[in-house]
């Protein structure tokens, strides 16, 4: 019926015909960027270690990506840079001092056992970094505890020990307002995990994120007001120190705000916000507990509670009639 | 009239890269007429109408050749003299065959057009002017091409109080609104005074969006002094603006129920090119035979705005404009947002075809799909307030059932969702997937019943 030069010229597809031109590993190279003020801050206050530790984090969890894949008989993923991301963020979570090989254990449990089993980026309902960090504080305890005043060059610091460690033991006699503590907190001063202690980077990279609208402001906003008011309440430690120590900024800025691993509504990020700063706070609080610090924990908890939360939080349709 | 600035904004929405800068200047101009028509019966929304000729025929000018046939459905007219060729399917731009009216152009126009006697719109009585909008075969030009006769009927028990103008033209690329509104503003004030009159006197609200300021300026001058409740409404630049349930909350903070029509709400939307065909219909006694195209994309050498009869085939459009660029890779009929791509040129226009974009390999792209990472943008730009990644999962996973809990009959397939999809996947196409099953089965269990009770 049709001229025979009319056969199919063009591709056909399905509308919209226009992208913005986002992808998944773009979302992951600006991640990387908005860490790297904390890795330099790492660099500055712990030496240049901290580098071997991260690049070999870096390196596990990629060549552990790739095996997976190839065991799976799927594509490669390494493409993407999730895979960095994850080893990136286990080596922000590390103390400066853990052994190099602990750490390559670390990268190859986050990408294995808490990512390619469950079919890789997309599929882990725990944050794998996180997951990872877990495994090692309950096998390596020590070590991952442990911090030494060679790991530290800060001249001035508060002590060897972790501010959170500080108030767990309750140092009673210590006058938490001090100005002076205040500003060692934010700048980073202070002994903990490479990635952690300095608020000033940390916040440098979430404006940057919110700023390539990779992340939005709900989970880090719900997750430290919620720190910052449950610490006014019980008194004592003034909130601001809560809010600065130990992993409470990269944890709501990076950990807790992970795509994959939270709720996916902006209903459902505050509430994973806010049970992230509830949890982190009774850990951190609890007479019987163990632990200094309650981050990872809460958001490991909280990350399980996302389906639920998704369940329970999804949109009200445009002119939805009750029935 | 005043212009306001629109105070209301709708969820989500996105920012695509408009390029109308590439016909936005160029005025409307005529084309010669091709050599042939195709002109389907299937113009509007709903039913085809019924074919009045048939081979070897002559028609006139105007001549109907295609009667309204159902509820919604509207009439089909000869954009020109000429002989019918044939009466077959053909496929059209949206991939569906339909029967077509094949018509031999003559090469005399000069013979008395079939029109209808003018109507002065001040004295003609409401049946009158219903009437002819019914007759001339007016539809909503903008792009679901929704019979205007339906509109300005309203059910006895609802009445218009807001009658809005849609002159959003958020779609990128296309201009023939825009053109329409600059060169055409007095017929689109002569129509809505018709339509007004027609719904009783609502109140009317022309919503153009903020990127058209040469529109908003020709609007202003030509209803400068209209009388009663007349508002241009300003809105922000943002797609889909041009959605008639997102465009009634964005000027009268209404929202329609969902499976509802605007008057639902009291309210009528019209696209601006058809307020200006009701105008010529009525004033003129023309019945819609002709529309303003906008022919663009890189992969065009002129990019221009065409008014071409209904019918004229791609083909021909394009050889108007100067013909393709080298390496097209994709043609789509209507905008890159909603418009259907096709696979050849042998396709015509019809009453909704706002625009025909040529794009080489630069401006398509190809993609493989990855996982959802769930980071929520397709909910974010959602403008239906829908879950898109979770819908598009269960669609993928064929579990229909799931996707119409989440609602996904209220998609109005505006491609935010795919748009902003970082890892590239189709949840449009699952979403239209997922409602054309639903569909199915809602025909397939209404079959069933009729089979049952004829059986009793």
């Amino acid at each position: 019926m049709l001229p025979k030069q009319t056969a199919e010229r063009y591709i056909l597809s399905s509308s919209p015909h226009a992208h913005a031109d986002a992808s998944t590993s773009r979302i992951m190279l600006d991640v990387i960027i908005a860490l790297l003020p904390a890795l330099g801050c790492g660099v500055y206050f712990f030496g240049l270690r901290v580098l071997l530790l991260t690049g070999t984090c870096i390196a596990a969890s990629l060549v552990t990506e790739a095996l997976c894949r190839l065991a799976m008989k799927r594509e490669n993923t390494i493409g993407d840079l999730s895979a960095v991301v994850t080893g990136l963020l286990l080596a922000l979570n590390l103390p400066p001092d853990l052994p190099v090989w602990m750490a390559a254990l670390g990268g190859a449990f986050a990408i294995s056992v808490a990512k390619q089993v469950f079919g890789g980026l997309g599929y882990n309902p725990f944050n794998p970094a996180l997951a990872a960090r877990a495994f090692l504080l309950i096998s390596f305890t020590g070590p991952m505890t442990t911090w030494t005043e060679s790991a530290w060059r800060g001249a001035d610091a508060v002590t060897t020990a972790t501010p959170l460690a500080l108030i767990k033991k309750g140092a009673e006699g210590f006058d938490w307002s001090q100005a002076a503590i205040l500003k060692d907190l934010f700048l980073g001063n202070v002994n903990g995990c490479i990635g952690e202690v300095s608020a000033l980077a940390l916040l440098i990279g979430a404006v940057y994120l919110l700023a390539r609208k990779v992340i939005t402001w709900h989970i880090p906003v719900s997750f430290l007001a919620t720190v910052f008011i449950f610490a006014m309440i019980k008194g004592g430690v003034p909130p601001l120190v809560h809010v600065l120590s130990g992993g409470c900024v990269i944890g709501a800025c990076f950990m807790a705000t992970d795509y994959v691993t939270s709720p996916i509504t902006a209903r459902g990020k505050l509430i994973f916000g806010c049970g992230c700063g509830l949890l982190t706070m009774l850990i951190r609080t609890a007479p019987t507990g163990a632990y200094p610090e309650g981050v990872s924990f809460s958001i490991l908890i909280m990350n399980g509670l996302t389906p639920l939360i998704n369940r329970f939080t999804q949109p009200k349709p445009f002119g939805k009639v009750k029935k | 009239m005043k212009t306001v600035q629109s105070a209301f904004k709708f969820h989500g929405g996105v920012h695509p890269q408009y390029n109308k800068d590439l016909a936005a200047s160029k005025p409307i101009e005529a084309m010669p007429l091709p050599k042939q028509l195709v002109v389907s019966m299937s113009q509007h929304l709903g039913a085809p109408a019924k074919c009045l000729v048939k081979k070897g025929d002559a028609v006139a000018k105007g001549q109907l050749i295609g009667e309204r046939n159902g509820f919604i459905s509207a009439n089909v007219h000869a954009p020109v003299a000429g002989t019918v060729a044939a009466v077959e399917p053909r496929m059209g731009p949206t991939g569906g065959w339909v029967d077509a009216v094949i018509l031999d152009v003559a090469e005399d126009q000069s013979g008395a057009p079939a029109f209808m006697p003018p109507l002065d719109w001040k004295s003609a009585s409401l049946e009158d002017l219903l009437a002819r909008v019914n007759d001339a075969g007016i539809c909503g030009m903008g792009g679901a091409g929704f019979p205007s006769v339906v509109k300005l009927s309203p059910p006895p028990d609802k009445h218009c109080e807001y009658l809005i103008l849609n002159g959003a033209e958020c779609e990128p690329y296309l201009t023939s609104d825009y053109r329409t509104m600059l060169e055409r503003a007095d017929r689109i004030r002569v129509g809505v005074e018709i339509m007004r009159k027609i719904l009783s006197g609502p109140a009317v609200r022309i919503a153009v969006e903020a990127n058209k300021p040469e529109a908003i300026d020709a609007l202003m001058k030509a209803f400068a002094d209209i009388e009663g409740n007349v508002e241009l409404v300003v809105l922000p630049v943002l797609y889909p603006q041009g959605s008639e349930k997102h465009q009634i909350y964005a000027t009268v903070k209404r929202i329609v129920p969902e499976g509802a029509l605007p008057i639902a709400v009291g309210c009528v939307v019209e696209n601006v090119g058809t307020v200006a065909a009701i105008a010529d219909a009525v004033e003129k006694g023309i019945p819609l035979i002709e529309r303003v195209t906008t022919v663009s994309g890189d992969g065009v050498a002129e990019p221009k705005n065409v008014r071409a009869p209904i019918g004229t085939r791609y083909a021909d459009l394009v050889a108007f404009c100067g013909g393709e660029r080298p390496g097209v890779r994709k043609v789509i009929s209507g905008g890159p947002m909603m418009g259907f791509n096709v696979p050849h040129l042998e396709i015509a226009t019809t009453k909704t075809t706002s625009g025909l974009l040529f794009f080489t390999s630069a401006k398509v792209f190809q993609y493989t799909s990855n996982a959802c990472i769930n980071c929520g943008r397709c909910v974010r730009a959602c403008p239906m307030q829908l879950n898109p990644a979770y819908i598009c999962s269960a669609v993928e996973s064929n579990d229909i059932a799931a996707a119409q809990k989440m609602d996904v009959m209220d998609c109005i397939e505006c491609g935010a969702c795919s748009f902003g999809c970082p890892a590239y996947r189709d949840i449009t196409q699952n979403c239209r997937r997922a409602k054309a099953s639903i569909r199915a089965a809602a025909a397939a269990a209404k079959a069933k019943a009729a089979t049952a009770n004829a059986k009793k």
